[in-house]
C-alpha cells in the first residue's frame, strides 16, 4: 500500500496547493511533499521489491533507480523553486506548484507501474503536467514552444499507446501487459506482433526521451521554458521516457529478441549523437545548447542498451549521472538567466565576477554534463565504451568518442565565455539567495560522489537493474 | 449482408476522407463528431450481449468523442472567427490520394498480422489507416485547429485497434485513454485558443520565431 500512498500524496498535497491563496502554505506544501517523497524512496532503497494492487504496482531495481533519480532532482528544484518564484512569478505561482506535484504524482507512477498500460498513462500524465510550466511567461515564443511540444509529445505517446495494444494483442498467456507475466511466457509471445509493438514504442517513448530525429520539439521547449523545467524535463521526465523504452527491452530480451531491437537504436542513438554534436558547435543560446545536450546523452543511453552485456549497467549509471547532471546544470543556468534576463550567450558575460557561486557551479556542471573526470558521467561513459569495445563494436567506440569531443569543445566554448570575460555593463555582484544555490550544490556534490566511488547498495540494484534488461553487471 | 460492426468500420473510413476533402473547419469538426458516434456504437456492435463494461465504454465513448471534444472545438473556432482552411502543402486532391494509399496498403498487410480472423479482416486495416490519416492531416494542414483533429483521428485509429483487446485489457486503460485523450484535447484547445489571441490566426504556421 505504501507504493500506492507515495503516488497518491502529491496528487493530495497538488490539489490542496490549488485550493490554498497563501504563498506560505504552498511553499510547505511543495517542500513537505519533496522531503516526505524522497524520505519513502530511502526506505524502498532498505526494502526493495514491495507490491500492491496485485502486481499493478511494484517496486524493482530498474523503476528503483529512475525513481530516485526523479524524487532528488524534484527535491532539489522544489527548494529552488522557492527562491525561483520570489523573483519570477507572473500570475501568483499558484498553477505552478500544482502542476509541479502533479508531475510527482504522474512520474511516480511510471517508475512503480508494473502493467504496460499505466506505464503509459503515467507517461502521458507527465506531459501534460509540465505543458502549463513551459507556457510560464504568455508570450508568443513560450505559445509556440508548447505548442511545438504538446503536438510532437501527443504523437509520440499516441503511438506508444498502439505499441502497448500490439504488445497485448502479441500475448497468449498470462494476465494481459503485466510485466512479470510478460516476461514469464515470453517464448510464446507472437514475434512478428512483438516486433511490431516494440518499434511502436521506440519510436512514442523515443519521442518522449527526444532522440533525434524525434527530438524537434525539445530545444524549442528547453529554451523557452523557465530553467527549472528544464531541468526537470532533462533529468526527469526523459529518464521516465527512457524508462517506458526499457520496459520494452526487458520484455524483449527476455523473448530472445535482442538481434532485432540493436539496428533501430544504433541508428536513432548515433543519430542522436550526430545531432546534437552538429548543432552545439555554433549554437547561441545556454538553454538551447542544454537541449542538445540532452539529446546528445539520450543517444548514449540508447547506444548503451543496444550494446548490451555491461552496456546495460552502464546505461543504468549514466541515467542516473544525466539526471542529476542536469539538474545541476539546469539550475546553474536558471540563475545566470535570471541575473541577466536572457539566455543568449552574446549578451552574457563575466558570471563569475557578478555571481561567483552561480559561476563556479556552472563551469563545475560543464565539467560534469561532459564527461570529465573526477564526475560521475566519466565512469558511466567510460564503462559503456569498455562495453562497446569488448562487445566488438570498436567502431562504435571511436564514432562516440570523436562526437564527446566535439560536443566537449563546442560547450566549454560557450559556458567558458559566459563564465569568464568582462561584464557587459557595470553590475554590481548580485546577491545569490541561498535557495537558488543550495540546491545546486547538493546535485554537484553528489555527481561529484557518484564519479569517485559508487555505495555498494547503488551497485547491487545497478546490477539488478542491467540483468533485467537483458545485461551484465562488470 | 455484412456484419454491422464492419459497416460501422467502414463509415470510419468514409468519416476520415471527409477530413481529408472538405475546407470548411466546421464540416471538419462535424466529421469527428460522426466518427465519435460511430466508434461509440462498435464496442457494442463487436461484442453484443449485455455487459456494463462494455456499455460503459460506450457511453463514455459517446460522451466524450462525440459531445464534449466536437463542442470544445466548434466553441474554439466560434471564439477565433475563422471557416475556412486556407490551400494546404499538400493539395486536397493529393491528400485524398495519398489517404487512399494508405487504406489499400493497409487492407493488403493486415491480414497478414498474426491476429485472429474476425480483427484482421476489416478492423486492423481500418485502424491503421486511421493511424495514418490522422498523421497526414496533423503533418499538412496550417490551422492550429485542423491539427488537433488530427490528432483525435489518430487517436481514434488507436482506439479502434483497442477494441480489439478490450475483453483482455481491464476497464481501466479505457478510463484512462478516454480521460488522457480528453485532457490532452482540452489543454490543446486552451493553447489554440491563446495562439488566436496573440497572432489574431489560427495559422501554426505563425509560429516560426524558435529555429536554430
Amino acid at each position: 500500500m505504501l507504493l500506492l500512498w507515495l503516488i497518491l500524496l502529491p496528487v493530495g498535497t497538488g490539489l490542496l496547493a490549488y485550493a490554498s491563496s497563501s504563498t506560505r502554505v504552498r511553499t510547505a506544501l511543495l517542500l513537505g511533499t519533496a522531503a516526505t517523497h524522497t524520505a519513502v524512496v530511502a526506505f524502498l532503497w532498505r526494502n526493495p521489491d514491495l507490491v500492491a494492487l496485485g502486481g499493478w504496482l511494484a517496486s524493482d531495481a530498474l523503476g528503483l533507480m529512475v525513481l530516485t533519480v526523479v524524487s532528488i532532482l524534484f527535491l532539489t528544484i522544489s527548494t529552488y523553486a522557492v527562491g525561483f518564484l520570489q523573483v519570477d512569478r507572473p500570475r501568483g505561482g499558484r498553477i505552478f506548484v500544482t502542476c509541479l506535484l502533479a508531475f510527482l504524482a504522474a512520474a511516480t507512477l511510471v517508475t512503480l507501474a508494473h502493467h504496460l498500460a499505466l506505464v503509459w498513462i503515467g507517461m502521458e500524465a507527465t506531459t501534460l503536467a509540465l505543458a502549463p510550466l513551459v507556457f510560464h511567461r504568455h508570450d508568443r515564443r513560450s505559445l509556440e514552444a508548447v505548442w511545438k511540444y504538446l503536438v510532437l509529445s501527443s504523437v509520440g505517446i499516441g503511438l506508444a499507446l498502439l505499441g502497448t495494444f500490439f504488445l497485448a494483442s502479441a500475448q497468449v498467456q498470462g494476465r494481459p501487459l503485466l510485466l512479470e507475466d510478460l516476461i514469464k511466457h515470453a517464448d510464446t509471445l507472437q514475434p512478428g506482433l512483438l516486433r511490431g509493438a516494440f518499434i511502436f514504442l521506440l519510436v512514442g517513448y523515443g519521442t518522449k526521451m527526444g532522440l533525434a530525429p524525434l527530438h524537434a520539439w525539445k530545444p524549442d521547449t528547453y529554451g523557452e521554458a523557465p530553467s527549472l523545467v528544464g531541468g526537470l524535463m532533462a533529468g526527469a521526465l526523459t529518464s521516465c521516457a527512457f524508462l517506458g523504452l526499457a520496459r520494452a527491452v526487458e520484455v524483449m530480451a527476455a523473448a530472445g529478441q535482442s538481434a532485432f531491437m540493436r539496428p533501430p537504436l544504433f541508428a536513432l542513438g548515433i543519430a542522436s549523437l550526430l545531432v546534437s554534436a552538429a548543432f552545439i558547435i555554433g549554437q547561441t543560446d545556454l538553454k538551447r545548447l542544454l537541449a542538445y545536450s540532452s539529446v546528445e546523452h539520450m543517444g548514449i543511453l540508447v547506444l548503451a542498451l543496444a550494446i548490451g552485456g555491461v552496456g546495460s549497467y552502464g546505461a543504468m549509471l549514466h541515467l542516473i549521472n544525466n539526471g542529476l547532471s542536469k539538474g545541476l546544470t539546469f539550475l546553474a543556468v536558471g540563475n545566470v538567466v535570471l541575473l541577466y534576463r536572457t539566455s543568449e550567450a552574446a549578451s552574457i558575460r563575466g558570471v563569475l565576477q557578478r555571481a561567483p557561486w552561480s559561476g563556479v557551479l556552472l563551469i563545475v556542471g560543464l565539467f560534469a554534463v561532459t564527461g570529465s573526470p573526477p564526475f560521475g558521467m566519466f565512469v558511466s561513459e567510460l564503462t559503456i565504451l569498455g562495453a562497446a569495445i569488448r562487445g566488438g563494436y570498436a567502431w562504435l567506440a571511436i564514432l562516440i568518442m570523436a562526437l564527446l569531443a566535439i560536443i566537449f569543445v563546442g560547450m566549454a566554448k560557450m559556458i567558458l565565455d559566459v563564465a569568464y570575460g568582462k561584464p557587459l555593463d557595470s553590475g554590481n555582484a548580485a546577491p545569490e539567495a541561498l535557495p537558488l544555490i543550495g540546491g545546486p550544490l547538493v546535485l554537484a556534490a553528489l555527481v561529484l560522489m557518484l564519479g569517485l566511488f559508487l555505495p555498494e547498495p547503488l551497485r547491487e540494484f545497478l546490477g539488478q537493474a542491467a540483468r533485467a534488461l537483458g545485461g551484465a553487471a562488470p | 449482408m455484412q456484419p454491422i460492426h464492419d459497416v460501422l468500420l467502414l463509415l470510419v473510413v468514409l468519416t476520415n476522407f471527409w477530413v481529408l476533402g472538405t475546407t470548411r473547419l466546421s464540416a471538419t469538426i462535424r466529421a469527428t463528431a460522426v466518427q465519435g458516434a460511430l466508434l461509440a456504437g462498435l464496442p457494442i456492435a463487436l461484442y453484443p450481449g449485455f455487459s456494463a463494461h462494455i456499455l460503459g465504454l460506450a457511453i463514455g465513448t459517446f460522451a466524450v468523442k462525440a459531445l464534449l471534444l466536437p463542442w470544445l472545438l466548434s466553441r474554439a473556432i466560434r471564439e477565433a472567427a475563422v471557416r475556412r482552411e486556407i490551400e494546404p502543402l499538400i493539395g486536397f486532391a493529393t491528400s485524398m490520394l495519398l489517404g487512399a494509399v494508405a487504406v489499400a496498403l493497409a487492407f493488403s498487410i493486415a491480414p497478414r498480422l498474426p491476429l485472429p480472423e474476425l480483427h484482421t479482416r476489416v478492423l486492423v486495416p481500418v485502424s491503421l489507416s486511421t493511424v495514418v490519416i490522422g498523421l497526414l492531416v496533423l503533418t499538412t494542414r496550417s490551422k492550429a485547429l485542423t491539427q488537433v483533429v488530427g490528432y483525435l483521428i489518430l487517436e481514434n485509429g488507436i482506439y479502434v485497434f483497442g477494441l480489439s483487446q478490450v475483453q483482455r485489457v481491464p476497464f481501466l486503460l479505457e478510463i484512462g485513454v478516454l480521460l488522457d485523450i480528453f485532457v490532452g484535447v482540452f489543454i490543446m484547445g486552451i493553447v489554440v485558443f491563446h495562439i488566436n489571441r496573440e497572432f489574431d490566426s489560427l495559422d501554426s504556421a505563425r509560429l516560426t520565431e524558435l529555429r536554430d
